[in-house]
């Protein structure tokens, strides 16, 4: 769902802010475009299905059943598949979430951001602490167990303790599952007009690695397990959907501007994918209208891209997940050259393990838990070595 | 892309679509130009101008010298639109400005020359303005262009008045007997003090006010005055078309199609297509292509004659065929060669290797090119255990090494690795063995990797330099404390007039050479100005300084220092250092180091948080491109020991202020 009612000052997703959406159409095309590309990709079954945005919740659910309908249509949808919807506090009043729910949510990810009203003006955030707090509780009542909410950290001006205090306070809270964001300032944003123009002070690095390691350990001690870099689950509450795209699995996205990787069998295609579809949403509803999808963008994935691309989420959460699924993932991609053989011969992968911040066995290349902080240090080391290969 | 394309490409833009007004038709009157329009005067060919108008009698050949900034630029701008050697339009900035450096930092670098028709007095006048670098570096081609000159065009801002390289450029004309035209410009700006500069000339060139011509370049105002003063202050040429031909190569530059394009000054006789030629320096021959003038591009005529400038292309292919300073005269009646010029002295030596050695041989033509049209810039092969072939560069100056790589870059798309720039310091040696190696008892030290220690030598001697700063007087004392602070002995100190200064000082050449310019021009707000000539030798106490990261030494910041110096600048460089390199993902120690002791160090603490993984709805693709980004990146790393260096940090260190 494109729209919004606001546009957050840090934000740079595809989003819109328009005075009136002509909700019918938008969801026909959503409707049409899920049945075309779910016929495309000849995908079975669905494992997950994830309304993302923009803002959700401000679609009826109407329009988020009739497209879990047209889903449920075109593939098999279990029972038990995990739909999540992201919903702002400001509009996920208890009746709405309930209407949610009826239409087939089962999961809720409320974008909090923070419970601290001079924070949430900053980022340009519509709600107050007070709606955050409501929306985050009727949401548990709604949703038990499968209510997870966002958090932002280095905010300009935030002090280690006033982070602390936050997430003290959204701990007492929260759910099982929280996503723990380091504000990243991004080209085209107020926020970042603002720090790169000197009125307001970027947080220092060293603040930035306080605040994360301290997040961690807080959240830690309270029972969450920390399952990939940004996110934490306790009891369990892991979220599918957010593992199958470190996974490298297949996903189809629909939608303004939404992403996916599949292969196009239904098109007589037999390798990977990554698309895009069109960005502009009046652009996306003629396209979806005229030829019955909006993909705009269509590239074929290289070996390497494939390596680089299981390579990186590999990294990013196998360090918990000690399973064998690594080096299988990995020799799906790479049947020739083993996960051993690419890494274990003398390189930068080597000496990054014997530095201490990898690890490579036979259930797969993890990253050490002291690693994952420093992760944009190690890929990069990482892919140059799988270039060469 | 090959680098044979690249430089293709460059050509075209230089000679294409960069200046597109240049005027085809010259005003009634006037000899025409190309084919477009009547040609009273020229009685054969389709597209060629007749010379043969213009004897020497009615030939002006002249420089425009001035400080940087006074308006050189802009009124040679003027004199080519009023001899109709340009449309006049808005568009004409720097139309002697040929490369992009050039344009992008608005300083001239490379003198280009343009030749102008002009009435006056019902006499037709070949007016030869041969343009001349604008800054202190380039004071060498400065003096290259007036040997082909009779008179300059001396040119002062009405409001800054007289500056130091106005100082050094009268000096230079003064000395070549040149006729000088005193023209004060910005009569137009809300602070201009004609007076003022005219009373400053006259105190300290001894011209009398009455001579200065006063001018506004940007609005045009009063100058064809100049255009006048041109025609009866400078003498002619004295020369005579009957005489064998003698030709002085003045410039080139270097076409990729047509080869050498030598620019010449004829001193006597006439040349023309079909002629044999041969060089005085080399003795080899050649048959002569195709001669003309430079309006300010290449306008082939039939032939040149006595007292004229112009261009010729005579099959030179060859970098060092087209030696700057050499006479060229007609095969079988060989003439005494023209005095040739001072070569280039360098000033500052830099090690530059490529990046990848596998470019070593692009690379290699690339300054093979490229010194061909900035023959001040001499070149050794060298080589180094860290960053393997590459060669010894020796440039003018600190913007001329910059300049040097900033084309290097733009033109031939070549990345180097430059190393920490170094003076030509001297060491007497006092051991037998060293004095037998080196075949004599004083030797010139141009790379640091190459300094003979203390015990096997009983002197070391540093290059210095006279310089002359002048400034308003409210600077004065913050200049003699940076003076001092650089080592710098007072000279001479004058009153230009009520207000400026004029002040002379002996410098060691290594305390001017990176950034003095920078460290006066901030602290007088941009008033001051400066220049400097050489000065010979003193004696010195030096060492050797290296830069170790986490105890590996740097090789390309390794550095010859002044005893005094040698704690404030480690100090200095591991700091400047620290913020040059990223962090990583261990503890860096950057220290400095004379011999086995440290003296100074800074800590560089490793990566406690460097992560962002957000895959917003799958958007992996933007992640993935940011890591294959940061691969590349890390691929153009200089690695020492594991510690991963940018390119650019070196340069940084070697900057002592902020970029301006």
């Amino acid at each position: 769902w494109p729209y919004c009612r606001k546009r957050c000052s840090y934000c740079n997703f595809n989003k819109y802010v328009v005075p009136a959406v002509d909700e019918a159409a938008v969801g026909a095309c959503l409707v049409r475009e899920a049945r075309t590309l779910l016929r495309l990709s000849q995908v079975q079954s669905v494992t997950s299905v994830f309304f993302g945005g923009g803002t959700p919740s401000l679609a009826s659910p109407g329009t988020i059943a009739a497209v879990l309908e047209a889903i449920a249509g075109a593939a098999h949808l279990p029972t038990g598949a995990e739909v999540t919807l992201e919903a702002n506090p400001s509009s996920a009043c208890p009746q709405r979430l309930a209407s949610f729910r009826v239409a087939g949510v089962n999961r809720l990810s409320i974008g909090v951001q923070s419970l601290d009203d001079t924070e949430l003006r900053l980022l340009g955030r519509e709600h107050t602490a007070v709606e955050a707090r409501g929306a985050v509780e009727a949401a548990r009542g709604l949703f038990p167990g499968r209510t997870s909410i966002d958090l932002i950290f280095g905010l300009p001006m935030q002090s280690q303790d006033a982070w602390e205090q936050g997430l003290e306070a959204a701990l007492g809270l929260c759910d099982d599952h929280i996503s723990l964001y380091q504000l990243t300032l991004e080209r085209g944003t107020a926020l970042a007009a603002q720090v790169w123009g000197g009125r307001l002070p970027a947080p220092p690095q060293d603040l930035l690695a306080d605040m994360y390691h301290t997040a961690c350990a807080m959240l830690v001690s309270a029972g969450f397990r920390h399952y990939e870099v940004s996110n934490f689950a306790r009891k369990g509450a892991v979220s599918t959907h957010n593992l199958s795209y470190w996974r490298a699995e297949q996903y189809i996205g629909v939608g303004p501007g939404a992403h996916g990787r599949f292969v196009p069998w239904g098109d007589g295609g037999c390798s990977r994918e990554a698309r895009v579809q069109t960005l502009e949403p009046d652009a996306w509803m003629r396209e979806v209208q005229s030829r019955g999808h909006g993909t705009r963008c269509r590239v074929v994935l290289s070996p390497l891209e494939h390596m680089g691309a299981s390579t990186a989420p590999l990294l990013v959460m196998e360090w918990v997940m000690t399973s064998t699924h690594g080096a299988q993932r990995w020799g799906h991609f790479s049947p020739h050259l083993s996960l051993q053989a690419m890494f274990g011969a003398p390189g930068e992968a080597a000496e990054l393990q014997r530095q201490g911040w990898l690890v490579l066995d036979s259930s797969g290349l993890r990253c050490r838990r002291r690693g994952l902080a420093l992760l944009d240090s190690l890929l990069p080391s990482l892919l140059c070595q799988l270039q060469r290969a | 892309m090959t680098l044979a394309g690249r430089t293709a490409a460059w050509w075209a833009r230089l000679w294409g679509p960069r200046l597109p007004a240049v005027r085809l038709c010259p005003p009634p009157g006037l000899p025409a130009g190309p084919a477009a329009c009547q040609r009273p005067y020229s009685s054969h060919g389709k597209e060629k101008v007749d010379m043969s108008t213009y004897p020497a009698e009615s030939i002006r050949n002249f420089s425009i010298i001035a400080h940087v900034d006074h308006g050189k630029s802009t009124l040679a701008d003027r004199l080519l639109e009023i001899t109709g050697t340009i449309a006049k339009t808005d568009r004409n900035k720097q139309v002697l400005d040929k490369l992009q450096v050039e344009r992008e930092r608005g300083i001239t670098v490379k003198a280009q020359s343009a030749s102008l028709f002009y009435n006056y007095e019902g006499v037709n006048y070949l007016l030869n303005l041969i343009d001349t670098p604008g800054h202190v570096d380039f004071s060498y081609e400065v003096s290259r262009s007036l040997s082909a000159c009779q008179g300059v065009i001396l040119v002062v801002d009405a409001n800054e008045g007289i500056q130091a390289q106005t100082v050094a450029n009268f000096y230079l004309a003064f000395e070549a007997q040149l006729a000088i035209i005193p023209v004060i410009n910005k009569i137009d700006l809300k602070n201009a003090d004609p007076e003022r500069v005219e009373k400053q000339i006259e105190k300290l060139f001894d011209i009398p006010i009455d001579e200065c011509v006063r001018i506004s370049a940007k609005k045009g105002t009063n100058v064809e005055t100049v255009l006048q003063k041109v025609i009866e202050k400078i003498p002619p040429p004295k020369c005579n078309t009957a005489d064998p031909l003698k030709a002085l190569v003045f410039d080139s530059t270097f076409d990729h199609y047509r080869g050498v394009i030598a620019n010449i000054a004829l001193f006597g006789g006439e040349i023309q297509k079909g002629h044999k030629i041969v060089s005085a320096h080399t003795k080899k021959r050649y048959e002569v292509n195709e001669v003309g003038i430079l309006t300010p591009n290449e306008q082939p005529t039939h032939k040149l004659y006595a007292g004229q400038v112009g261009y010729v292309i005579a099959g030179m292919k060859e970098v060092t065929e087209a030696q700057i300073g050499d006479t060229l005269f007609l095969y079988k009646q060989p003439v005494e060669p023209l005095p040739g010029f001072k070569s280039a002295k360098p000033m500052v030596f830099a090690g530059m290797y490529p990046v990848d050695q596998t470019e070593y041989n692009n690379l290699k033509s690339a300054l093979e090119r490229l010194t061909l049209n900035d023959s001040s810039v001499t070149v050794h092969r060298d080589s180094s255990l860290a960053l393997g072939a590459g060669w010894r560069l020796g440039f003018l100056g600190l913007l001329h090494m910059e300049v040097f790589n900033q084309r290097l870059e733009q033109e031939y798309n070549m990345s180097v690795i430059l190393t920490a720039p170094t003076v030509p310091y001297k060491a007497v040696l006092s051991s037998a063995k060293l004095i037998k190696e080196y075949g004599k008892e004083e030797i010139t030290i141009i790379n640091p990797a190459q300094f003979p220690d203390k015990r096997s030598v009983s002197e070391y001697l540093e290059p210095i330099v006279l310089g002359t700063i002048v400034t308003p007087q409210e600077y004065i004392g913050k200049i003699i404390v940076l003076c001092q602070d650089r080592r710098a002995v007072q000279k001479d100190m004058v009153y230009i007039d009520e207000h400026r200064v004029m002040l002379k000082y002996l410098f060691p050449l290594n305390e001017i050479v990176v950034d003095f310019y920078d460290a006066l021009k901030s602290l007088s707000s941009g008033y001051a100005s400066f220049d400097y000539e050489d000065a010979g030798y003193q004696a010195t106490d030096l060492i050797k300084m290296d830069i170790l990261l986490n105890g590996n030494p740097v090789e390309e910041l390794a550095t010859i220092v002044h005893n005094d110096k040698a704690y404030a600048t480690g100090k200095f460089m591991c700091e400047r250092l620290k913020d040059a390199i990223p962090r990583q993902l261990f503890e860096i120690a950057i220290q400095a180091a004379i011999g086995k002791k440290i003296i100074a160090r800074e800590t560089l603490k490793a990566y406690r948080k460097n992560v962002v993984a957000k895959c917003y709805g799958g958007d992996i693709t933007r992640r993935m491109k940011l890591l294959k980004r940061q691969a590349e990146g890390k691929k153009l790393m200089r690695k020492i020991g594991n510690v991963e260096v940018p390119r650019d940090a070196f340069i940084r260190v070697l900057k002592r202020q902020a970029d301006k």
